[in-house]
């Protein structure tokens, strides 16, 4: 790809504090339109990368181009032009609902008559109108982050920066969040997000690259990776309390590729039933059996040997 | 067996370990810096000329500085921390999930209040042996009369604070109160040279009747009113503010 | 020629810059704006009045009339009514940017999400800085008043008085927003505290600094409030002389430093 066509280049990218490195000379291009993805477990250094893109942590190292300015020089000029929802809502306590908006507007020297419709507009958006004149300290946790986004909308971005943008809600509000999220995507808006969800992932990403100790290990949709780095199906079966270390051998020969986790055993495969009717055949009888298809989650298992979640 | 009240006490001892050094700091450090500024620098523009008080300046302000630091030590300790109680730390309620009664738990933390105010009081007694304006073996009372006059103003508090539905309200409980009596209340300047009204609240505010007590006890010498009278003021503030006190713990913690 | 094309732009860039900084204080306008907060502001220009009452007047009684520097007689109270002055600056502009400061910079964290836009960090400095001589220039205004009306000062010399606390609640701003950065608990506002109360005893408040022993008295001339007290009482007693140009460089000097450090360190803190 070009680089001009790139939103976002980052080129050898590093993060350290300290002695502890926390982005490890990362290669990542963003395109405009696209939503895209960092994936990967709590400290594989996706926060790191995005304060850096979001022009709030310097580099140490590698070069950070944004919006074709670079974020080493240019941080203000960028950050006029990025919409950021951190990982932990960051709301003004002791504004409202509304002013939370044009108080932040204001920040981007928004005229104060556009800043007040522009929040109407988003506070509609976001399905918040009716708590406008609101204190925010009241509100749930879905309506607080969906607050953040709209807050992060105010100076109409060309790429919106979205840190673990539904971690610590609940299943209906993480649906809303995302049917929002989409609705941005439709409009042309270019995403960047981070994730340890792979079904987050799966739901939003266009394009995704999985993280894991400050290093990237896979690059692609969520398509892609799955097909390489797993199989179509994967069956999980599980044998109560019983120690699963000597299943293992047991299995051996079922499907491409046996994985014994701590409470279950995965066995990837491009045939999941045909594999169960397999296990039975060997005589095992599993406490439970699942079929599923191959997720982002096996994608990760696969190239680090751990979960997402732990 | 420790009485219950005790092992009240003994919770707020033992977090008191804690901060004791910032505490020792403000309730000590800031009144004693006070007698220099005032006592000595001023008060020799004010002994160069025949006043009405009759004593060295200093001898005069030490004794309302002791009662006024009871004043604000008791206030200060008696707002913040019961509403952190009630709110923050929420000590109250964990200590209601025990044996303890409200009796006990409201006892046990007006007692280590109050132990604030005697230790305070009693190193600012130190700091006034030191300068010399202690003139009467009485002054060995005035850590008691600081205990009274710190009951007289934590017993409300307590009240107001387990009622208090913000924490912004004790600031303005400083302004109004705590402030203007300490400027006014006689520690400084007699009463008398104030505007009738301002002496009326004077009279009515525990402070002053503290200040004349320990002032009587420093110098050894005579009270306003008595010290009966001004004893039984006091005496009446504690009264009416533990009751309100008691009654506003119980509301709040339901018994 | 240069000057055209250059100028407009300078001023552009000078006046993006200003209007970034006062969005950080219309923040705080949009805050004070509700509730119990007024109550508290409010009743914070009554505490230096009732202090000019008590020792002013109520101890003044005592004392009577005291020498300037110039070796002019004025009453205790026209004495010390300039040093609360200065005093009520220097404690409104602290209170707003140590306790308050700190709390929105490591407590409700307001500045994380204010820094992920265009804004600076010294835009937000000055932007807090300049929420706090608000609020001290309303303290200060009615103290200045009240002073008036006492006959402590005259009408013409509050007026002159009036941009200068300001100056004094600058200075004090920025030093006290430069250490709120370096502070890493609550506790710590304890030293703060004393520190500003023994600041506002010994910065020739309440007696002339002459009265100290030399060493003592250099250590008050060197402390950041004597001048402010200087700097006012000169002009309060109208006998200002060439030493307030001094006065005024000192607290200038001061809130520069305390800005440049006040907003380098908010940088290493949030901009990691």
């Amino acid at each position: 790809m070009a680089e001009d066509e790139a939103l976002i280049a980052a080129t050898a990218l590093v993060k350290q504090f300290g002695d502890f490195t926390a982005v490890d000379g990362i290669d990542v291009r963003v395109r405009a339109g696209e939503a895209f993805g960092f994936l990967g477990p709590n400290g594989a250094g996706k926060s790191s990368t995005m304060r850096m893109i979001g022009c709030v942590s310097r580099p140490t190292g590698g070069a950070l181009r944004i919006l074709g300015l670079d974020a080493a020089k240019d941080g203000a000029a960028i950050r006029a032009r990025l919409g950021v929802c951190p990982q932990q809502d960051s709301l003004d306590l002791e504004l409202t609902v509304l002013e939370n908006l044009t108080v932040y507007a204001r920040y981007f020297n928004i005229p104060r008559k556009v800043a007040r419709a522009r929040a109407m507009e988003l506070l509609d958006f976001v399905q918040l109108a009716d708590r406008a004149g609101d204190k925010v300290e009241p509100l749930s946790g879905g309506m607080k982050r969906r607050l953040t986004i709209a807050r992060a909308l105010v100076n109409e971005p060309e790429i919106v920066l979205l840190d673990e943008p539904t971690t610590g809600l609940d299943p209906q509000a993480r649906h809303l969040v995302w049917e929002r999220l989409f609705r941005l995507k439709q409009r042309g808006v270019t995403l960047v997000l981070t994730t340890h969800y792979m079904d987050e992932a799966e739901q939003l990403c266009d394009r995704l690259v999985v993280m894991d100790a400050g290093r990237i290990v896979a690059e692609g949709s969520p398509r892609e990776l799955i097909d390489r780095h797993s199989t179509r199906e994967v069956l999980e079966v599980r044998f109560g309390n019983d120690p699963l270390d000597g299943f293992a051998d047991k299995l051996d020969g079922i499907g491409e590729r046996v994985e014994v986790l701590p409470d279950r055993i995965l066995v990837y495969t491009g045939d999941g039933d045909a594999a169960a009717a397999q296990v039975h055949g060997r005589g095992l009888t599993p406490s439970s059996v699942l079929v599923r298809r191959g997720s982002l989650e096996d994608v990760f298992l696969q190239l680090t040997g751990r979960t997402l979640v732990d | 067996m420790a009485h219950p009240t005790a092992l009240a006490l003994e919770f707020h001892l033992v977090a008191y370990k804690r901060t004791w050094r910032s505490s020792v700091f403000s309730s000590f450090a800031l009144p004693a810096m006070f007698l220099v500024a005032m006592g000595i620098t001023v008060g020799h523009y004010i002994d160069e000329r025949s006043t009405s008080i009759g004593v060295p300046y200093l001898d005069y302000l030490g004794p309302g500085l002791l009662a006024a630091t009871a004043l604000q030590v008791a206030v200060g300790d008696s707002t913040w921390p019961v509403y952190g109680g009630f709110h923050w730390t929420r000590v109250y309620h964990v200590m209601r999930a025990s044996p303890l009664t409200v009796g006990d738990v409201l006892r046990g933390h007006l007692a280590f209040v109050l132990l604030r105010v005697a230790l305070s009081s009693a190193g600012f007694l130190v700091v006034l042996l030191l300068f010399g304006a202690l003139h009467s073996w009485w002054a060995l009372t005035t850590p008691l009369v600081a205990v009274l006059v710190g009951a007289a103003c934590a017993a409300p508090c307590f009240a107001f604070a387990a009622r208090a539905t913000s924490d912004g309200a004790f600031a303005v409980l400083f302004r109004v109160a705590v402030v203007p009596m300490t400027l006014f209340a006689g520690v400084f300047f007699p009463v008398e040279s104030l505007p009738w009204v301002a002496r009326l609240l004077a009279y009515v505010s525990p402070l002053w009747h503290g200040v004349e007590l320990s002032r009587a006890a420093t110098l050894g010498t005579a009270t306003a009113w008595g010290v009966p009278a001004h004893v039984a003021v006091l005496a009446v503030w504690c009264a009416v503010g533990y009751v309100l006190a008691l009654r506003s713990f119980t509301r709040k913690l339901g018994d | 020629m240069v000057t055209t094309l250059i100028f407009p732009r300078a001023m552009s860039r000078l006046d993006h810059r200003a209007s970034g900084a006062l969005s950080v204080t219309a923040r705080n306008l949009a805050a004070a704006r509700h509730a119990a907060y007024w109550w508290v502001l409010l009743s914070g220009f009554v505490e230096p009045l009732l202090y000019l009452l008590s020792i002013g007047v109520g101890v003044g009684r005592l004392v009577g009339d005291i020498a300037l520097p110039d070796g002019r007689l004025v009453t205790y109270a026209q004495f010390v009514a300039p040093a609360m002055l200065a005093a009520s600056a220097m404690n409104g502009a602290l209170a707003e940017t140590t306790m308050n400061f700190y709390g929105k910079l490591k407590f409700m964290r307001i500045y994380d999400a204010t820094l992920a836009t265009p804004i600076t960090p010294m835009q937000v400095s000055v932007g807090e800085l300049i929420w706090a001589m608000c609020r001290g220039g309303v303290y200060s205004a009615v103290f200045l008043v009240v002073m008036a009306a006492l006959d402590l000062t005259t009408w013409g010399w509050a007026l002159v008085a009036l941009p200068v606390t300001l100056l004094v609640g600058f200075a004090f701003g920025a030093l006290g927003m430069g250490l709120s950065t370096l502070l890493r608990s609550w506790q710590d506002f304890d030293y703060i505290n004393v520190t500003q109360f023994g600041l506002f005893l010994f910065s020739g408040t309440f007696s002339p600094p002459s009265d100290f022993p030399v060493p003592l008295q250099i250590l008050i001339e060197v402390t950041p409030l004597y001048h402010g007290v200087a700097l006012l009482r000169a002009i309060t007693t109208g006998s200002p002389d060439w030493t307030v140009l001094w006065h005024v460089a000192y607290l200038v000097a001061l809130a520069v430093a305390g800005l440049t450090m006040a907003s380098r360190r908010m940088g290493v803190l949030l901009l990691k």
